[in-house]
């Protein structure tokens, strides 16, 4: 369990994150949605230490985040932040073996190389191993840096965005692999994630901000709402069971037929279509 | 296996270095002035040695802080401020100054100014800058001018005789070097060395940057502190031991990443210090040997260097 109390950062004059507390469940997903610049990165950044507060608390299982050693903290909490370009002369496995600092000091060990394979395993990097991450595609780099942050070994893992840059197959794969480390590992993941129909999908809680304050934290079902989401969001969004999943639907009128805001309504015009067809 | 190769590679180069050393120390040995040659020989070898790992170690470490390979301290202003300290010596109290004269005294005193001047640039352009490596080069570049503009009208207005002794002072020479210099700035040196040697993993995880390092529980702010301090002084001590080599850093920091192609600085720094000797050996022979003494060694260098840095700029601005 990780407690965020009162935590505030202004960057200038501007309030970034404003008082927020928030509390994450052990061994569940939790997702972090909101607009850009609602402070969603910012907030992880300072429960992961990359970032000061100015003010608040962040205890890991009761014990104060500041307090404890960064050695010991790296074993404990990871986090991966979303632009991730090196300008290094370092192989996939290379990369992979730094999860594994916290516990080796860079002098690994068999146990260390186990970690390794099995991350490598995990992300299916094995044909990439050895291969330099500057000629990867972006996907396949962002797995590559998940299973450097799967080898670190922490009860609770943090990703900011990690589905940007992979497309529908890689981002369906990563989110399952997620559920798998909650499932087999226990490990706590949080998110920080745009597509709210993946956060609907594949998270325990989910934990909407806006304007650097939190709008809305609860489970799933408690938080995809469609008062809720509007309200957040400020635009209409629609939300339908399918397959026992609430899917939101928020396109915009863009053939001007004025018909597709409503789900019901699109369906029955497509029914027409197709009929007419 | 790139690993094999790279430890052969290593090996070949320290093969190099000492092979050129052995070349410098037997070259037209002349049996008369036997006992003459060789030890002078031997003070200046261990001159290049003591001044080129201090040179290629800091450049490679402050390469990997600023993840840029064409800026280095020299060309953050460093050497102008050199050339500022020696010129404002000899412009406020004449050639034949006490502390000019003093080679114990101007070692020192430069020495502290530009350790000081390194970590105020460092302090100030990191904080202002957020590491913005752009916003760095650009002031680098403009605090260099600005060092070297005022150099230059001080060396207008002293007289003819003044300026032949200054001139003498800001060519980078192994030739005159003080004994007991050399044994103070080796002891510093080493001692800065051993503090980053002993710590390859870091600098390694370092290279990752500022999040990756956090996270994998690095203690990254501070180490960064520490290791501009090893480097300002690490540069400041070799410096005003022989004078300026401005390109010298950047040519066998940029070599050693090409020639090894990896993170691991085992290999960068180690690989760089050997490329600093080599150079920096040959470069000893054609002076001494071919034009002898007619051309100074920081000019060879920085021929050399020169070229290399114009290469790598227009490689970069194609890629």
């Amino acid at each position: 369990m990780i407690n965020v109390r009162g935590v505030t950062k202004s960057f200038g004059e501007k309030k970034v994150v404003d008082d927020v507390s928030l509390s994450i469940e052990k061994g569940k997903i939790t997702s972090m949605i909101g607009p850009n610049g609602a402070g969603k990165s910012t907030v992880i950044s300072m429960v992961t230490r990359l970032l000061d507060k100015d003010n608040g608390d962040v205890l890991i299982e009761g014990d104060n985040l500041f307090t404890k050693p960064n050695n010991e903290l790296a074993k404990k909490i990871s986090i991966l932040k979303q632009s991730n370009h090196l300008e290094l002369k370092i192989t996939v496995r290379e990369l992979i073996a730094f999860g594994r600092y916290p516990y080796s000091k860079g002098r690994l060990k068999p146990e260390d190389n186990e970690f390794i394979d099995e991350a490598i395993n995990y992300m299916e990097l094995g044909e990439f191993e050895d291969r330099y991450i500057d000629e990867l595609s972006g996907g396949q780099r962002q797995r590559a840096y998940i299973a450097m942050t799967i080898v670190q070994d922490t009860d609770y893992i943090f990703l900011d965005e990690p589905l940007n840059n992979l497309d529908m197959k890689h981002s369906v794969q990563i989110m399952q692999i997620l559920r798998r480390l909650v499932r087999e590992k226990n490990k706590t993941i949080i998110i920080v994630i745009h597509d709210i129909n993946f956060a609907s999908c594949y998270s325990d809680n989910i934990i909407a901000l806006k304007d650097g304050e939190v709008a809305v934290s609860g489970t799933k079902n408690e938080v995809i709402k469609k008062s809720i989401l509007e309200e957040i969001y400020e635009m209409e969004i629609n939300i339908q069971c399918i397959f026992g999943h609430q899917i939101c639907v928020y396109f915009d009128d863009q053939n001007g037929d004025g018909i597709d805001d409503d789900p019901q309504e699109y369906a029955q015009a497509f029914a027409r279509e197709q009929v007419r067809a | 296996m790139p690993k094999m190769t790279n430890d052969k590679l290593l090996i070949v180069l320290a093969a190099g270095a000492v092979l050129s050393i052995a070349i410098y120390m037997l070259y037209d040995l002349n049996p008369e002035i036997f006992f003459y040659q060789i030890p002078s020989r031997i003070k200046r070898v261990i001159a290049i040695v003591i001044v080129g790992v201090a040179i290629a170690v800091s450049t490679v470490i402050f390469q990997t802080i600023v993840k840029n390979r064409i800026l280095t301290p020299s060309i953050m202003g460093l050497d102008s401020v050199y050339v500022f300290i020696q010129t404002s010596m000899i412009f406020f109290g004449g050639a034949s100054s006490a502390i000019l004269l003093n080679t114990h005294a101007n070692y020192f005193i430069s020495m502290a100014l530009l350790t000081f001047f390194t970590l105020f640039v460092f302090k100030f352009l990191f904080r202002f800058t957020g590491n913005n490596v752009f916003l760095l080069l650009l002031i680098g570049i403009i605090l260099g001018t600005l060092f070297g503009n005022l150099s230059t009208f001080m060396q207008m207005m002293i007289s003819p005789e003044d300026f032949l002794v200054l001139q003498n002072n800001l060519f980078a020479s192994f030739s005159a070097v003080n004994e007991q210099l050399l044994t103070v700035t080796g002891i510093i040196i080493v001692i800065m060395l051993f503090f980053v040697l002993r710590d390859f993993g870091s600098l390694d995880v370092m290279s990752l940057g500022r999040d990756h390092s956090v996270n994998l529980g690095l203690n990254y702010d501070k180490k960064v502190s520490q290791l501009l301090i090893i480097i300002a002084i690490l540069v400041s001590a070799a410096t005003a031991l022989v004078g300026p080599i401005m390109f010298l850093g950047l040519l066998v920091s940029n070599l050693a990443h090409e020639l090894f192609s990896t993170y691991k600085h085992f290999y960068t720094v180690i690989g760089a210090s050997l490329i600093s000797i080599i150079t920096l050996i040959f470069g000893q022979i054609a002076v001494q040997f071919f034009f002898d003494g007619g051309v100074e060694l920081s000019v060879i260098i920085n021929l050399v260097g020169g070229i290399y840095f114009i290469y790598l700029m227009l490689r970069r601005s194609r890629v």
